[in-house]
């Protein structure tokens, strides 16, 4: 199996979600290592604007051909951006995880939860 | 039934491709090897090859074994001259399907079974607690490695790993030479053909199959193909509560032939209109993909079955399912909803199979 791309700017959940803290607003997608255990991804579900989470929460559902994941929020607060584009070719999902194929903005209101997040080399450590 | 898992001749060969093996019908087998996408469109475009081995061959012999084996199953054997296969059904007292199954007439005295793998154990005891005299029954399920060669270049192919062989006609049956068995039939909708060969030959025939141009392909490219053509999946679409006249597989049974068992139920249910039918749902709306046990409603939103089979059509690009409903839901046209963790989506009754081919 080949290495999974892990940068070196984002945080890390271990149910494999990436976070990536700009402000006070988290990006949220998955790992290349989760797209490619889901293989094709063939449908995401987006969250409702203004949804209010908990860190931890099942927020989004990516599906592939055999089965269907929930996106857990790595942060607690609201959803205030979701990606169109993923809705329209869930495709970007496995092709650029850490790019075009996010899903969900957060503003966060309890940024102490951010210590609680894998660095790139936990989170490495934990798929090797 | 036994808690032992069992193992792929071929299984080393799919680790040397990448497979990811799951457990199926009490087998370890490949789920997909690349892509099921492109594995599925591989059978659709070209050809693919899939390891078939975890299903059962069992042989009936003897002069008496084609009336024996006309009472046990649905379709109409003797109908058949040797050389020629039928897809046909094996039922329980009260007209329930214990298994589909292929049956090839091999010769006047031999026929071959190809049945479900995790139903070998219980269709070869139900055969043999309604043994006849002058029958044999071999169950051989373990000596015998399969591949399915399926897709609009399979003939090639076969010309490529048998050069001085003709394939058998439509559900037709042949042996080479050298022993390999070929049934001119799959679970795909397209052109095809399965091999069957000793086990220990079955990895130089799976390389050799690659080899000639055919891409390996797992159980989930085979899911998404049989459900585009609404063949149904035992254990999902085909249960010992409904009936082969229920699942819309009436064509398969012979009600003008002696009696064989189950008969009553498929009469009287021929008769009256069965009160449930195996239903192909097309989903209108944008949604995610249909799965088996997702609810399914009425228009009106009332609860009226669950999805038996579901999937994200690869050729279609939209959700395909079937589910067992209400007579008077199943009429193509219907408008349903099915039920997604909560959210209904709007569907509709369509007529089988969602993939229409030109001929």
């Amino acid at each position: 199996m080949s290495a999974s791309q892990i940068p070196a700017d984002l945080l890390f959940q271990s149910s494999h979600e990436w976070a990536r803290v700009e402000g006070g607003t988290v990006t949220v997608g998955i790992s290349d290592h989760a797209q490619a255990e889901l293989t094709d991804v063939v449908f995401v579900e987006l969250p409702a604007l203004g949804k209010k989470v908990d860190a931890g929460d099942p927020t989004a559902v990516v599906e592939s051909v055999k089965a269907a994941s929930d996106i857990y929020s790595p942060l607690s607060g609201e959803v205030v951006e979701v990606n169109p584009a993923v809705e329209g070719d869930p495709s970007l999902v496995n092709t650029d995880p850490y790019g075009a194929g996010w899903i969900f903005k957060i503003k966060i209101s309890n940024p102490e939860q951010i210590t609680g997040l894998l660095t790139p080399e936990a989170y490495g450590g934990m798929i090797a | 039934m036994s808690d032992t898992v069992l193992h792929s001749p071929l299984e080393a060969a799919h680790l040397a491709l990448g497979a990811r093996l799951i457990p199926f019908g009490g087998w370890v087998m490949p789920v997909q090897y690349t892509s099921i996408l492109s594995e599925h469109a591989a059978v659709r475009n070209s050809a693919g090859v899939f390891d078939i081995s975890h299903m059962g061959q069992v042989f009936a012999t003897g002069e008496s074994h084609l009336a024996w084996l006309d009472g046990l199953l649905t379709n109409n054997l003797s109908k058949l001259s040797p050389g020629q296969g039928q897809y046909t059904l094996m039922l329980n007292e009260s007209g329930g399907v214990i298994d589909d199954l292929i049956a090839y007439r091999i010769s006047e005295s031999e026929t071959l079974l190809i049945v479900n793998a995790s139903m070998i154990p219980e269709d070869f005891a139900w055969m043999g607690k309604h043994l006849a005299d002058g029958v044999t029954l071999r169950n051989e399920s373990d000596d015998w490695a399969g591949l399915a060669i399926q897709g609009p270049d399979s003939a090639e192919i076969f010309k490529k790993l048998f050069p001085s062989e003709t394939l058998p006609p439509r559900n037709g049956i042949s042996k080479t030479p050298a022993g390999e068995i070929v049934c001119r039939t799959g679970y795909t909708g397209e052109d095809g053909y399965e091999l069957f060969c000793p086990a220990a030959f079955g990895p130089i025939l799976f390389e050799s199959a690659i080899s000639a141009g055919a891409i390996p392909c797992g159980l989930g490219a085979r899911d998404t193909l049989r459900l585009e053509m609404c063949y149904p999946l035992n254990g999902n679409d085909l249960s010992p509560e409904r009936s082969p006249i229920e699942a819309g597989l009436g064509f398969f049974c012979d009600l003008e032939k002696p009696d064989f068992i189950g008969r009553a139920t498929l009469l009287s249910q021929k008769a009256n209109g069965p009160e449930k039918i195996l239903t192909a749902i097309e989903v209108i709306d944008k949604a995610p993909p249909p799965r088996p046990h997702y609810p399914v409603l009425s228009a009106d939103g009332e609860t009226i079955g669950e999805l038996s089979s579901g999937v994200l059509s690869p050729t279609l690009g939209k959700g395909i399912a079937m589910a067992y409903l209400p007579a008077k839901f199943s009429k193509p046209g219907t408008s349903l909803l099915i039920d997604v963790r909560g959210r209904q989506f709007k569907a509709l009754t369509v007529k089988k199979p969602f993939l229409k081919k030109p001929k």
